[in-house]
């Protein structure tokens, strides 16, 4: 295939190719520079001293020390910060009225509350000097018992703030009709009744984030260069948080090595850095190192799930009762009380349910904050749910892609409304499975399992399916106004022609290695009749883009995509106009082709767009009142959520002597809607999956009893490499979207929305046989080992 | 992360490192490869005051047919030995397992005097010269002296060597065949939650790595098989007398049972490889 | 101390502190900011660079054991002219990067893996490649790449 498609493709169009991405060359060839890359001469560098105790109270904080040492301009505690601030760090998302947050300050003041909570600051000329000087620092603590356990933590036998009176932060309930639940598990012949743990993780972006401040002290303004998703929502809550008039932010966000959601956030760093250069009137720079990533920067899921099915005796699911308890760290980050919420609804899954109940209560601890990483609740739900359905087919003596097809949302069904409130906008999830099985061989898998079974093979095979929808495309503004979150959930974008016929798209997106720039100018190419590469997309930074609600949920394509399609269509409105003008037709006569007007009927009468650029720009013969060039915005404000959905099949073999678990074929069908570049949607399934599998067999967030994290670096914090993973084969169905104009959905998140009940599924599959039936998550060698043990005493397992 | 600020000497010849050496054996640490130091120093876990830079020594980077056995010069890298013809024929056993060390990069980097002196329980060098009976050429300000690997190992992190000498050669006798290696993890890159490194040749000599504070042999293993008993049975008494380390990868209980199976695995192919 | 290295072919002596790591002398002496550091543990294989051809981790290497050695960055794998490499055209051909931040890293850690193995299968590239981790790709296309270019044979030393 052609890198570039520079021939004469727009008549069959270039969305739905796979072309090669732009962004490419500048990232292969160490041209594209991250924060961290930044030369700022005369820059501070920032070192943060870090509570090493999970709950203490900060008696008193010396950093003479560290002013004596070599290179250190200044150093500061959080009592010698606290005038510097216009508010707390904010939460843009108090999920009920009486919601719990305590204030949360980016240097604490009296008390720390988690280990990696700063209690002091260092600038210096370099960093080693910072780290030198960070020593020096002397900090007396007096320590206090941790909430740590979850579950204990909710209890409030110890509170995790000694100002909080409960460390219950709130209770969130979604019960559209509690007597249905109730009638359902009275009259339900078969119940299943789980508990599951989603363990912590750590996003583990392979960009450690950075942040660099570059004030201008005489004109008052500041250039904020942060390795973030979100530099216009960062732009605001800068300015309130420190007090700076927002207009007088400008943040940049350069290439941005992954976030996963890690950098959907408003750090303490970000704050420092600002309220630092404005007081010091110096750039000031904080570039974070991994072990301190892992204490500073954000943790996903931890949860505790209870999840009951009350079916019929063929395993019809009647209804879903959900309890949560969900971990929200010492402090409220930006989203962190709603991750839970974002997967409140779609605990029944796929399936066609009648009645629904939902509860969450979220729970301080002394534990990094907790908030938004890939997936944000749906994984946690799609986890629960899929589950289940396995021991729902295990109670009912069903196979597993039996009781789903038993139980999917019909095809013909849609748009669904569910029990839960939602309107699933388009699905074929039985097609998805059909087409998941199909791939992987379904049947001749369970036949060599069967095999394997009756020689008492070592090496035992597992089959793990998991059917998933999501909700993405965050997000209407009037759900996220019923939902209580504080913004709203449009996107802008501005499309203009430039006087050589070459076009530039403004986009609020904030790309951070999803290809943004491929794919808008795979849109604009079409719309335009202009080659991708004449496409300039302009984007993360809020001068050149002031408007944008930024990248996360799975939601630039279809809400910011859709965006500068709407703009694109305005722009073409408006050389039609221009072009009916100098034709002397009227605009319902001409048709575009290609980037070019032609008269009905009379096709050598035509205009090309990049003429009509032209001709706008000059503006020497322009309609009666139309104003000079062809330029258009648009701002988009999604009617509904979009619904991607599929099927992800896993196949394992599990040494049952030592109980390592091998993932050994992965197949997925995943549907998105319509594909702009089938490459890249590739791309995202793939590393969607091995994030799922990360958390299915890998990863955890360690906390030992006093509160310290003892998954700090990459040696003990296990993200799997090449070596650990299979290639994938994946399918795809295309059921488009009613819900915007381009018929897309989202595919950020659904490979680990649905990866990890794939995998566990299929490692309880291998050991089915042996009575296990559950084994927690990560399932590390030893719990499998342990698990056979305690199921089949007498087989070699532990106990 | 950047370590704390040193004197850093580079060393021309083993003389000139020994006398650096001798100047302040307690603040003063060897660099080669540096794949155990620097990653301590850069957290700052290790702070010496003076690095003395070995890497450029000449005459210390062979792999080298001694007769009856195999020398082995401190300098060698773990990509040199594995690559190694001499060790790939006659010691099969090292060649392969310095190909199992860390990752590409880290063999590139790390040498086999380094990774014995730092003396790792979790290494996996240690384990197989210990399982090949190996023996260390030690310098130092008292002269050379020989010391077998058996005695090498002390403790955790501890060996034989004192403050002031430093491991120059590895001798190891040659076993072309009747060897075998099992190391478990959970990713390709970390070091074993349990290794076996087995050499089975007349008699059997079987090493364990992280089965304990050091590199250790499974005796109870090993004198079963003296006696005669079969793999299986010898193989089930591995841990016998051990007291693994528990940490997040796996407990002590866990560990003792990944011996049994790891080796009786090990020397199932010692013995296949052997026949 | 005084170093001199070669990188990508050009030379230069620099006054360091002793304990300047190689990447920060790459990117903060050299100006070469291609070459990130990903952890500080050794373990993630972003800041892979090639001595005297062959991978190292240079973030576990002090500017001076560099003295006098040569070193390659990604910087140095495209022509003069701007051709990308082939590893590097492979990568862009198979999707082989999304955030673009391993990338560096991942790519000389290919060149110094098909050196050493120039036919090699999808397993042996997949622990050639256990000491560098990806968070955005899942590995499949950069797996892909690295056959590819074996296949292709094109591979230049």
């Amino acid at each position: 295939m052609s890198a570039t498609m520079t021939e004469d493709t727009p008549a069959k169009g270039v969305v739905g190719t796979r072309m090669l991405r732009r962004e490419d060359p500048a990232l292969l060839s160490g041209e594209a520079r991250y924060v961290h890359d930044l030369v700022v001469p005369g820059a501070l560098h920032m070192a943060v001293v870090r509570s090493p105790y999970a709950h203490a109270r900060v008696t008193s904080v010396d950093v003479s020390g560290a002013l004596g040492m070599p290179g250190v301009a200044a150093a500061f505690s959080g009592a010698d910060l606290a005038g510097e601030w216009g508010s707390a760090m904010p939460c843009a998302w108090p999920v009920t009225a009486d919601m719990q947050s305590p204030p949360h300050f980016p240097v604490a003041l009296n008390e720390a509350c988690y280990v990696g909570d700063a209690v002091a600051v260092v600038l210096a000329g370099s960093q080693a000097e910072a780290q030198d000087a960070a020593g020096a620092v002397a900090v007396v603590y007096e320590e206090l018992p941790a909430a740590v356990d979850l579950e204990d933590a909710a209890s409030d036998r110890v509170l995790a703030h000694s100002d909080l009176s409960s460390n219950r932060a709130y209770t969130w309930e979604l019960t559209p009709d509690a007597d249905a639940v109730t009638r359902a598990f009275d009259a339900a012949a078969v119940t299943v009744k789980e508990r599951y743990v989603q363990q912590r993780l750590i996003p583990a972006a392979m960009e450690p984030r950075g942040v660099c401040v570059v004030p201008q002290p005489f004109g008052g303004e500041y250039l904020v260069y942060s390795a973030t998703q979100i530099p216009h929502i960062l732009r605001t809550m800068l300015g309130i948080t420190a007090g700076v008039p927002e207009e007088r932010i400008r943040v940049v966000a350069p290439s941005v090595g992954g976030g996963f959601g890690s950098k959907l956030d408003v750090y303490a760093e970000e704050l420092l850095c600002l309220v630092l250069s404005r007081r010091l009137r110096k750039p000031v720079r904080w570039s974070e190192e991994r072990s301190e990533a892992a204490q500073a920067t954000i943790h996903g899921r931890g949860q505790v799930q209870e999840i009951e099915l009350a079916a019929d005796t063929d395993g019809r699911v009647q209804a879903v009762r959900v309890r949560l308890l969900a971990d929200m760290g010492a402090y409220m980050q930006l989203v962190t009380p709603g991750v839970p919420l974002l997967g409140a609804f779609l605990y029944h899954g796929v399936y066609d349910v009648a009645a629904y109940s939902f509860t969450c209560t979220g729970v301080f601890t002394n534990k990094t904050p907790t908030d938004a990483y890939r997936g944000a609740g749906r994984p946690e739900a799609t986890y629960a749910i899929e589950r289940a359905m396995d021991a729902l087919a295990r109670k009912v003596g069903t196979d597993p892609a039996e009781v789903r097809r038993r139980n999917f949302i019909g095809a013909d069904k849609f748009p669904y409304a569910s029990a839960a409130g939602l309107l699933f906008d388009s699905g074929n999830y039985e097609g998805a499975l059909d087409a998941a099985l199909e791939l992987v061989d379904y049947e001749g898998l369970r036949e060599e399992q069967a095999r394997r079974r009756g020689q008492g093979a070592s090496k035992l095979l597992g089959v793990g399916l998991s059917s998933y929808v999501e909700m993405c495309g965050l997000a209407p503004s009037r759900v996220l106004a019923s939902l209580n979150y504080v913004a709203g959930g449009w996107e802008a974008a501005t499309v203009r022609m430039l006087p050589t016929g070459k076009v530039q798209v403004v986009t609020g997106a904030t790309p951070h290695g999803q290809g943004h720039v491929t794919s808008w100018s795979m849109i604009i190419a079409d719309k335009l009749g202009v080659s991708p590469e004449d496409v300039e997309v302009l984007h993360s930074d809020t001068a050149v883009s002031p408007l944008g609600l930024d990248t996360y949920g799975s939601r630039s394509l279809a809400v910011g995509g859709t965006a500068i399609a709407l703009a694109a269509d305005r722009l073409i409105d408006k050389a039609r106009l221009l072009a009916a003008h100098r034709l002397e037709v009227a605009p319902e006569d001409l048709e575009l082709s290609s980037g070019q007007f032609s008269v009905r009927g009379s096709p050598s009468s035509a205009m090309a767009l990049g003429a009509l650029a032209f001709e706008a720009f000059t503006a020497h013969d322009l309609p009666q009142g139309m104003e000079p060039n062809l330029e258009a915005s648009a701002t988009y404000d999604p009617t509904n959520f979009t619904f991607p959905f599929g099927t992800h099949v896993a196949v394992v073999e599990v040494d049952a002597e030592t109980g390592k678990v091998d993932l050994v074929r992965y197949s997925a069908v995943d549907d998105c809607g319509n594909q702009i570049n089938p490459l890249i949607v590739d791309g995202q399934v793939h590393g969607g999956i091995v994030q799922g599998v990360a958390q299915a067999l890998f990863e955890e967030a360690v906390y030992d009893d006093d509160g310290n994290l003892l998954t700090t670096t990459f040696t003990d914090y296990l993200v799997p490499a090449a070596s650990e993973v299979p290639s994938f084969s994946l399918g795809r169905t295309v059921t488009p979207s009613p819900s915007n104009p381009l018929g897309v959905k989202g595919i950020g998140e659904a490979g680990t929305i649905a990866s990890t009940p794939a995998v566990v599924n299929a490692v309880v599959d291998a050991l089915s046989h042996l009575g296990v039936v559950d084994i927690a998550m990560p399932v590390t060698p030893e719990r499998v080992w342990r698990s056979i043990g305690a199921a089949a005493p007498g087989t070699g397992g532990g106990r | 992360m950047i370590p704390a600020s040193f004197e850093y000497r580079r060393a021309g010849s083993v003389e000139e490192a020994l006398g650096w050496l001798a100047e302040d054996p307690d603040s003063t640490k060897l660099l080669a490869g540096g794949h155990s130091l620097l990653p301590l120093m850069k957290l700052r876990l290790a702070t010496p005051g003076v690095l003395v830079d070995v890497g450029r020594i000449p005459g210390l980077n062979y792999v080298r047919d001694d007769g009856d056995h195999v020398a082995i010069g401190a300098l060698t890298r773990h990509r040199d030995l594995e690559v190694s013809d001499v060790a790939r024929g006659h010691v099969p056993l090292l060649a392969h397992v310095a190909g199992q060390v860390g990752d590409p990069q880290v063999r590139h980097r790390g040498t086999i005097g380094g990774s014995l002196a730092h003396g790792d329980p979790a290494s996996d060098l240690p384990a197989a010269v210990l399982a090949l009976d190996g023996t260390m050429v030690v310098d130092g300000p008292r002269g050379r002296r020989e010391v077998q690997a058996a005695d090498f190992f002390r403790g955790f992190l501890e060996t034989a060597l004192a403050p002031d000498e430093m491991l120059t050669e590895v001798r190891v006798h040659k076993a072309p065949a009747g060897w075998g290696f099992q190391k478990f993890n959970r990713r390709a890159q970390d070091w074993a939650i349990v290794g076996v490194a087995a050499v089975v040749n007349g008699d059997a000599r079987v090493a364990l790595v992280n089965m304990g504070p050091t590199t250790l042999r499974a005796r109870a293993t090993e004198e079963a098989l003296d006696a005669g008993a079969n793999i299986a049975d010898a193989a089930a008494r591995a841990a016998e007398g051990l007291d693994p380390p528990s940490d997040l990868n796996g407990s002590a209980e866990y560990r003792r049972h990944l011996a049994t199976v790891l080796v009786r695995r090990a020397l199932e192919e010692a013995t296949a490889a052997r026949g | 101390m005084q170093v001199t290295v070669t990188v990508n072919g050009t030379t230069g002596s620099h006054d360091v502190e002793t304990r300047m790591l190689l990447v920060h002398y790459l990117r903060e002496v050299r100006g070469l900011t291609g070459t990130n550091v990903g952890c500080d543990t050794t373990s993630c294989g972003a800041c892979t660079v090639l001595l005297n051809g062959e991978s190292v981790k240079s973030c576990t290497m002090l500017a001076a054991q560099a003295d006098g050695e040569e070193i390659t960055t990604i910087e140095g794998m495209a022509a003069p002219d701007g051709t990308l490499h082939p590893i590097q055209e492979a990568f862009r051909e198979h999707h082989g990067l999304q955030c673009g931040f391993c990338t560096p890293g991942m790519v000389m850690a290919i060149a110094s893996f098909l050196k050493e193995h120039p036919d090699p299968t999808e397993a042996e590239v997949r622990e050639g490649l256990e000491g560098n981790l990806c968070r955005c790709t899942g590995y499949h296309n950069i797996v892909q790449a690295a056959l590819a270019v074996a296949r292709a044979g094109e591979l230049v030393s």
